[in-house]
């Protein structure tokens, strides 16, 4: 597993209040992970806090599942 | 509003929940309050060098089983920063009352027949102070989603709602120190008239931070003698009293019409017979110096209840520890007991867990219950010498066994509202 990889499944574990095992890449926040849109909000906040990266409004719609997180972060640091 | 033309319905009590300074767990705070302990000590959780008020009751942490709060056990993780302290300390109140009671509705006819309204003097203060932070430090960005949810005070009733699926009349009280009492008066008239069958009440507070005690030592409400020697800080009526001691905490009551308690075979506590509320129209801060506020809210209170003076036993008073609040409330049960002033017996329940704010007068309507229940008037600790004598008996610093039938509790609030509600054995 990536670093990134790693610190997003920890923080998704530590807001969310999931199992480890449940946050798989493929996982989507919402539908797998039971987070309501609120939930999503703060957890982007959490990822641009820790990566310090910006991550827009348009952007962060996007960002459904852990993947997709994992994938944005990536790209921002590349 | 009374098209229907019924008369209203009788309310009773018939479960009970508190989160205090003595603890959590009805029975086991009412165990340690009738002993004569205290609930106040020094803060620890926060610098109080600043301030010149050090000492407060607050909830003690550790596990249910030791009567203690561990958050853990009662609000998933994920849950709990979606709500400021003083939620939190109402859905553990909220949890206990409810379970207590056994009315854990399944249907939607009964979920509707279920509301809940517990209020909150000032609500997520601590929530709006550590936001404005942010903003002060450039980082609006970073201001929780979660914010303005969890520092509203009727999400306390939102949250006991959504967890329970009541989905009764959803309200919250909000007029400060009377809030406790207006919720259990307000929530169960929308019994007596109907709007419910079973309403979840009550009140919660959480102001023991920097922003919460900075405020009250502005307005020099609070105690500051007594920090060397915390127990002894709140002591109503006594000569050396110098202000109140803040109190956080958490008082529900599961409420319901009497017919609906006895046909599900409920326990019940006591009937809620009386309710009454005045406005001193006088001063923001300041009780009337006439204690004519108090003494029309308890009037009032006693002519819906359709008791007259000698016929209450216990009151449970706003009593903070003030130099002229208690004094004040004291001139006023005298004047309206009269020659009924000596068969009284009134305490003040401040002495041992400070004063809570919007939620006293749910614990403080409990703890009156309780004193109808096992026939005991808790004590008024620290009641060394009083400012004045009485012919009302305090129960200075020994709780004594009495014959009480019918019970009043009074709280009063900043802005001059007052509000008193009876109790009586069923």
């Amino acid at each position: 597993m990536s670093e990134t990889a790693e610190k997003v499944k920890k923080i998704v574990v530590e807001h969310l209040g999931v199992d480890e095992a449940k946050v798989t890449d493929d996982a989507s926040f919402i539908d797998d992970l039971g987070a309501d849109s609120l939930d999503t909000v703060e957890l982007v906040m959490a990822f641009e806090e820790a990566f310090g990266v910006e991550i827009p409004d348009d952007a962060a719609e996007k960002i459904t599942t852990v993947k997709d997180a994992i994938a944005y972060i990536d790209g921002q640091k590349a | 509003m009374f098209a229907h033309g019924a008369a209203p319905r009788r309310v009773v009590v018939t479960g009970m929940g508190i989160a205090c300074p003595l603890g959590l767990g009805v029975e086991r705070v009412w165990k340690r309050l009738v002993e004569g302990e205290s609930g106040i000590a020094a803060i620890q959780s926060f610098d109080v060098k600043d301030l010149t008020a050090k000492i407060a009751g607050q909830v003690p942490v550790g596990a249910r089983a030791e009567g203690k709060l561990d958050l853990a056990e009662w609000i998933p993780v994920k849950d709990q920063k979606k709500m400021d302290r003083f939620i939190q300390l109402a859905v553990v109140a909220a949890v206990e009352a409810v379970e207590d009671s056994g009315w854990l509705p399944e249907s939607e006819e009964d979920r509707c027949a279920t509301g809940v309204m517990i209020g909150s003097g000032i609500g997520g203060l601590t929530t709006i102070f550590e936001s404005s932070r942010l903003i002060w430090e450039g980082k609006h960005k970073r201001v929780s989603p979660f914010f303005i949810p969890s520092a509203l005070i009727n999400l306390a009733s939102g949250h006991v709602s959504i967890r329970y699926g009541f989905k009764g009349p959803n309200h919250a009280v909000v007029t400060a120190c009377a809030t406790g009492v207006h919720a259990l008066g307000d929530a169960a008239r929308l019994i007596a008239f109907g709007d419910a069958d079973v309403m979840v009440a009550g009140g919660a507070e959480a102001a023991v931070s920097e922003i919460g005690m900075a405020g009250f030592c502005a307005s020099r409400a609070l105690s500051t003698a007594y920090n060397d020697n915390p127990a002894a800080g709140s002591r109503p009526w006594d000569e050396g009293r110098d202000g109140f001691v803040m109190g956080e905490g958490a008082g529900v009551c599961v409420l319901e019409e009497y017919e609906h308690a006895k046909a599900r075979g409920a326990k019940i506590y006591a009937e809620v017979i009386g309710y009454g509320m005045s406005g001193d129209a006088y001063h923001i801060t300041a009780p009337s110096e006439t204690g004519d506020g108090a003494f029309r809210s308890m009037r009032a209170a006693l002519r819906s209840a359709g008791v007259s003076p000698e016929q209450v036993q216990y009151v449970n008073a706003h009593g903070t520890s003030t130099p002229m609040g208690d004094d004040l409330e004291l001139s006023a049960v005298e004047r309206l007991w009269g020659d009924a002033a000596p068969g009284l017996a009134m305490s003040s329940t401040k002495s041992a867990i400070g004063h809570l704010l919007g939620a006293a007068g749910a614990v403080e309507g409990i703890f009156s219950i309780l004193a109808i229940r096992d026939k005991v008037a808790p004590p008024t600790l620290n009641l060394e010498k009083p400012s004045r004598e009485s012919a009302i008996d305090r129960v200075a610093k020994v709780a004594q066994e009495r014959p009480i039938e019918v019970a009043l509790s009074n709280s009063f609030g900043f802005g001059g509202t007052n509000a008193s509600i009876v109790f009586r054995a069923i």
